[in-house]
């Protein structure tokens, strides 16, 4: 009895010596298994007195008890270091990049176009689509830009005949709407447009988003706030607006935008007027109980302007090095 | 149209500077494109008179001057061919100040020039920023006044100022249109020049007649006799017209290009003794000839208005006179013309002959149709005052019935309102109106009937007077609000794929958007594309950019040679767009998406799959395409040859059986013949077809487990896949719910010219667990009729 004190000394030992969970199970088979030394004490317990059995009992159980807590902790601290050394084991570099189809990217025009698409859908236009080769009626005749007419120098037409073309502006799309649909309408016309020049300002293949909204009363102080409005938004800044007078044959009043983005420059950006009554009696609307105003832009130029781009070229060589900036 | 400022000023001088009547009219639609000076900053130059020149004892180039400034004489070195004496000529003075090509100023000082001492600097026009040219001194008249400063002799404090006209706005293409609008939009009254009509001294007429009244409703015709030719167009004539940009070439020419600058007429003198018979205005007859007043022979179509004599046509009606009957130094008698054209007869026709002539762009946007007889008093005036001669009366053939009819316009106060959304002032809408000219009457209440001048081709409707108080009011005094509109739903059809999903779907998928030409080169077209023709252009720009393409590929293929040939080896490329299908009479317009894949599978990296794209890489990028609507068992490969894709890599792409787009390998002879690095991928399909998708369906989830099993088949090499999972899935019972191909293997253990294709099936029953009895039953189905149908075995 005499033994347990030093016993269970020598089972704490052995089980803060032990390195392994192996080492540790090896130590409580010893002491406290079938045949351990603590286990044999009990077996002793016979030869005592039965005053004396009950506390010896508990003295054994107590030592049992106390070797057990400190296996347990030790197997705890044993497990949580085997732990540690794993991960430490499985620790990587998290700054080398990661596996997979790397992403690619829309082109500046596209995301232009959608931007301007979107601002303009929000407020309940529909985008509405045609086709780039068009007839002389569609392009020009039901715009109110007769053959003889001067302004059809304005646009260096792409001819197949006399009487198919590629569209110099989608504002034919505006008129096969109109045609079709009485109002209201709110449409919004983006696609490729074709003029018959090029250098380093033109390209003979451009992008253009026109917008159309026919309704009773529409006015001309519409026209301003709307397109005051998206140049500010669209810009995503203070842009000072002006409205100058110019002349198409499908608007009256006709009107030039132009921004100034603080550098005191006027820079013209989009055309626009209140519907042509002509252009309304072509399609079938009456301009007596209807007005509207349209307006056209071109993308590219939009886009350098917001991208900083300096060459209209860029657009339209997809060089990955250029194209890769948008993404 | 460039114009001087001076001469505006001279009819209408409103209390603001250059650059305040340039915004005035920009702001009110005629706009500025540029301002120039009409001379550089200089001061301290005069008139002066070379006495002498003697050549420079110590240089070949340079000649010693004796210059007077009227009242010293000074020595002045100068290096002009030109200068000698008795010329007069531009003599900056010591103490003058000019500006440096740089802008900045020097002063001219004492001195020496190779040991001999010169007091001052003769100028060439380059020198004072009057013109480029550098050739020698300026050539002065010779009666002008020696001593005057050269700025106020030739006027030199001004600008000219370069409007760019619209269309509609001809009535602005003279000094005294331009001076009417600064009039108005200063509220200044403008002092019109003023024609009286010249009293003709000789009784001579030349007879005219009108063949084509329709085109030409009024001609005006006045002989002048005994013109001296030799006589110079005053200097204050000649610098108007420079500075309006229009050369000085004889009096009478000069006089006639004055009128037109001036009034906006536009007028042709001929030689008279040229002229036989009478002059008749006619269509000109088809192949007939004229020699123009540039030297170039014109071949004329009969929709052309020719002036004519009685034997052949003598000038392109308003656009370009004949050379043959021109005025030259020789001219003694002289016939001037002034007429009215219909701009329709004119329009055009000037372009088809690629002229473009200050007539003719006059006459194209209408030319003041009461304006002629005001144009011939005063050409006539100074045609008298300058080269002398007598005039006889004026001879006019008209046609009443074809002239403009005075226009009427009705405006409705109401209209104006709703239009501008402003209650613009009764008072202000009078005067404004007033001032342009127009003749306002009240109709009723709130309403005009407004006469129309007849220099304004532009206003015949109620909306071309309100644009002109919208105009001169400010379009940026007008007000601005937003419109209201109800709110109504918009459709959404949940069906639909948008292109945006598509586009972002394959740029998640590493492709880069490019937008390429639609019209390309037409050998280039043909390589891709056998069976169709594609649409030329009759104009194109050029022989890269001729036909329209049937298929955006050529346009891709071609952005791949770009950036291959700057070191990009990896590529991938879509674009969305129109190509355009000539189908018998028909065309189809439609959009379609199309990309490209080439070089490694990933970008270069540590890890990345370095291999390079194959067929599968691409197909997994259009399967992605057509999951997008949820619709993909609607859709199948089958292999087909196309013109432009390698024979055993290429397949249609079919819905329910219809082809809607191909994809496959590019023909390895073109990527021989591009000059490209290979292999290359391609795919295009019709966007609609994308767009158009399906709702997703509800099944119910089975509660019991599934069964799976696996085979490995051996098959001859020529066994389609899809056939071999068509036969599974027929066989397979009501109950099969997967096939899985798991591994396709050729080489060690399989014959040659065979293939083991390993399959997965999986079965669930949706209310029961399925026993290993059944589905052995279907198994054996399965694996006799592939045995059947392909010669399939197991493989063991």
């Amino acid at each position: 009895m005499e033994n347990i004190g030093i016993l269970l000394e020598q089972g704490k030992q052995a089980a803060e010596q032990a390195t392994s969970a192996q080492d540790l199970d090896q130590v409580r088979v010893q002491y406290l298994g079938k045949k351990g030394h603590l286990t044999q004490l009990l077996k002793g317990l016979g030869a005592l007195s039965a005053e004396e059995r009950p506390q010896a009992g508990a003295k054994i159980n107590e030592a049992k008890q106390a070797l057990q807590d400190v296996l347990n902790a030790r197997k705890a601290d044993l497990e949580s270091a085997a732990l540690e050394a794993k991960l430490a084991e499985e620790t990587i570099d998290v700054t080398l990049p990661g596996r997979g189809q790397s992403l690619g990217g829309l082109h500046p025009v596209t995301k232009t176009l959608q931007r301007i698409e979107e601002f303009f859908a929000r407020i309940g236009y529909s985008v509405a689509e045609g086709p780039e080769i068009e007839d002389d009626y569609h392009n020009f005749e039901a715009l109110n830009i007769p053959s003889h007419h001067p302004a059809r120098a304005m646009h260096d037409t792409f001819y197949f005949n006399a009487n198919t073309l590629l569209r110099t502006h989608t504002s034919g799309v505006q008129v096969r709407t109109m045609e079709s649909q009485q109002p209201p309408i709110r449409i919004i016309c983006p696609g490729r447009v074709y003029r018959c020049d090029y250098d380093q300002t033109h390209s003979p293949m451009f992008h253009q988003v026109e917008g159309l909204i026919v309704d009773k009363d529409i006015s001309f102080a519409d026209l301003k706030g709307t397109l005051e409005q998206f140049l500010r938004e669209f810009f995503e800044e203070d842009v000072k607006v002006r409205f100058r007078p110019s002349y198409f044959p499908f608007t009256e009043p006709s009107i030039e935008v132009d921004i100034d983005r603080g550098d005191g420059k006027w820079l013209e950006v989009l055309g626009c007027g209140i519907v042509h009554p002509k252009v309304f009696e072509y399609s079938g609307i009456d301009p007596e109980q209807y007005t509207g105003f349209a307006f056209g832009m071109g993308v590219e130029r939009l886009a350098m302007l917001r991208y900083g781009v300096n060459d209209l070229r860029l657009f339209f060589e997809n060089d990955l090095r250029f194209l890769s900036q948008f993404n | 149209m460039k114009f001087s400022e001076k001469w505006l000023r001279e009819l209408v001088d409103p209390a603001t500077d250059t650059q305040g009547i340039a915004d005035q009219i920009t702001m009110a639609g005629l706009e500025v494109d540029e301002i120039v000076p009409v001379a550089g900053q200089f001061s301290g130059v005069v008139v002066g008179e070379i006495l002498s020149a003697e050549p420079h004892p110590n240089a070949d180039k340079l000649q010693v001057c004796q210059v007077t400034d009227g009242s010293e004489t000074f020595q002045v070195v100068c290096g002009a061919p030109n200068a000698r004496g008795g010329l007069k000529t531009a003599f900056a003075k010591v103490g003058a100040v000019l500006s440096a090509p740089d802008g900045s100023d020097f002063k001219i000082k004492k001195a020496k020039l190779r040991q001999v001492e010169s007091f001052g600097m003769l100028c060439a026009d380059d020198e004072l920023g009057i013109s480029d040219d550098h050739a020698g001194i300026m050539e002065l008249a010779a009666d002008a006044p020696v001593g005057t400063d050269l700025r106020d002799y030739l006027g030199l404090d001004d600008a000219v100022i370069d409007v760019d006209l619209t269309p509609n706005r001809g009535d602005c293409l003279s000094i005294t249109g331009l001076a009417r609008e600064v009039g108005v939009l200063n509220k200044t009254s403008v002092g019109y020049v003023e024609a009286d009509v010249v009293v003709p001294t000789i009784d001579d007429t030349f007879p005219i007649t009108l063949d084509d009244p329709e085109g030409c409703p009024r001609y005006q015709g006045r002989v002048i006799r005994n013109v001296n030719m030799a006589a110079e167009t005053p200097l204050w004539m000649v610098e108007k017209l420079r500075r309006c940009g229009i050369r000085s070439i004889d009096p009478v020419v000069d006089v006639t290009n004055y009128v037109l600058l001036e009034l906006g007429q536009p007028m042709h003198a001929f030689d008279l003794s040229k002229l036989s018979g009478g002059i008749v205005v006619r269509k000109a007859t088809p192949g007939e000839k004229l020699t123009l007043l540039d030297g170039n022979e014109a071949q004329l179509n009969d929709n052309t208005l020719v002036i004519a004599d009685s034997e052949k046509a003598v000038a392109m009606a308003g656009i370009f006179g004949g050379e043959e009957t021109g005025v030259t130094a020789d001219s003694k008698d002289i016939f001037l013309e002034c007429a009215y054209f219909n701009p329709i007869s004119i329009a055009g026709r000037a372009r088809s002959y690629g002229l473009h002539t200050d007539a003719s762009h006059r006459y194209e946007r209408g030319v003041d149709w009461q304006l002629q007889r005001k144009a011939t008093e005063r050409a006539t005036r100074l045609l008298l005052d300058i080269v002398g001669g007598e005039a006889g009366p004026v001879v006019e053939a008209v046609s009443e019935e074809y002239l403009p009819a005075a226009a009427t316009v009705t405006l409705r106060q109401s209209k104006v309102n709703q239009v501008l959304a402003f209650e613009m002032p009764a008072l202000e809408i009078e005067e404004i109106l007033t001032r342009l000219g127009m003749t306002l009457e009240r109709s009723g209440d709130g309403e005009w009937s407004v006469a129309v001048p007849s220099y304004r081709f532009d206003i015949s409707i109620e909306i071309d007077l309100i644009e002109e108080l919208a105009r001169v009011y400010g379009y940026n005094n007008l007000p601005v609000k937003v419109p209201t509109a109800e709110l109504n739903m918009i459709a959404n059809d949940e069906s639909k794929v948008t292109i945006r999903s598509v586009r972002s779907q394959l740029v998640g998928r590493g492709y880069q958007e490019a937008v390429t030409y639609s019209f390309i080169e037409s050998g280039l077209a043909a390589q891709f594309d056998d069976k169709h023709e594609a649409k030329a252009l009759a104009n194109p720009i050029s022989a890269e950019m001729a036909v329209m393409r049937t298929t955006i590929w050529p346009g891709l293929v071609k952005a791949l040679q770009y950036n291959q040939n700057r070191q990009q080896s990896r590529v991938r490329l879509f674009e969305t767009g129109q190509r355009f299908l000539p189908e018998g009479d028909q065309l189809i317009q439609e959009n379609v998406v199309a990309g490209l894949i080439c070089g490694p599978r990933q970008s270069e990296g540590w890890s990345a799959d370095s291999a390079s794209v194959d067929f599968y890489d691409l197909k997994g990028d259009v399967e992605s395409l057509l999951a997008l609507g949820g619709c993909a068992d609607q859709f199948s490969f089958v292999a087909e040859r196309h013109v432009a894709l390698h024979p055993g890599q290429s397949a249609a792409i079919k819905r329910n059986g219809k082809t809607v787009g191909y994809l496959g390998a590019l023909h390895p002879e073109l990527v021989k013949s591009l000059d490209l690095s290979g292999p290359v991928f391609l795919f295009e399909i019709v966007q609609a077809e994308l767009l158009e998708g399906g709702l997703p369906r509800f099944t119910s989830l089975s509660k019991f487990p599934e069964s799976r099993r696996d085979l490995a088949l051996l098959v001859n090499d020529s066994v389609a896949y899809d056939d071999i999972r068509a036969i599974a899935q027929q066989q397979g019972g009501e109950f099969l719910k997967a096939v899985t191909l798991f591994d396709v293997y050729q080489g060690k253990g399989v014959e040659p010219g065979q293939k083991s294709i390993a399959l997965g099936l999986t079965w669930q029953h949706p209310s029961r667990t399925l026993n290993d009895e059944e589905i052995n039953e279907v198994i054996d189905f399965v694996v006799s009729a592939l045995k059947n149908e392909f010669g399939a075995t197991l493989r063991v």
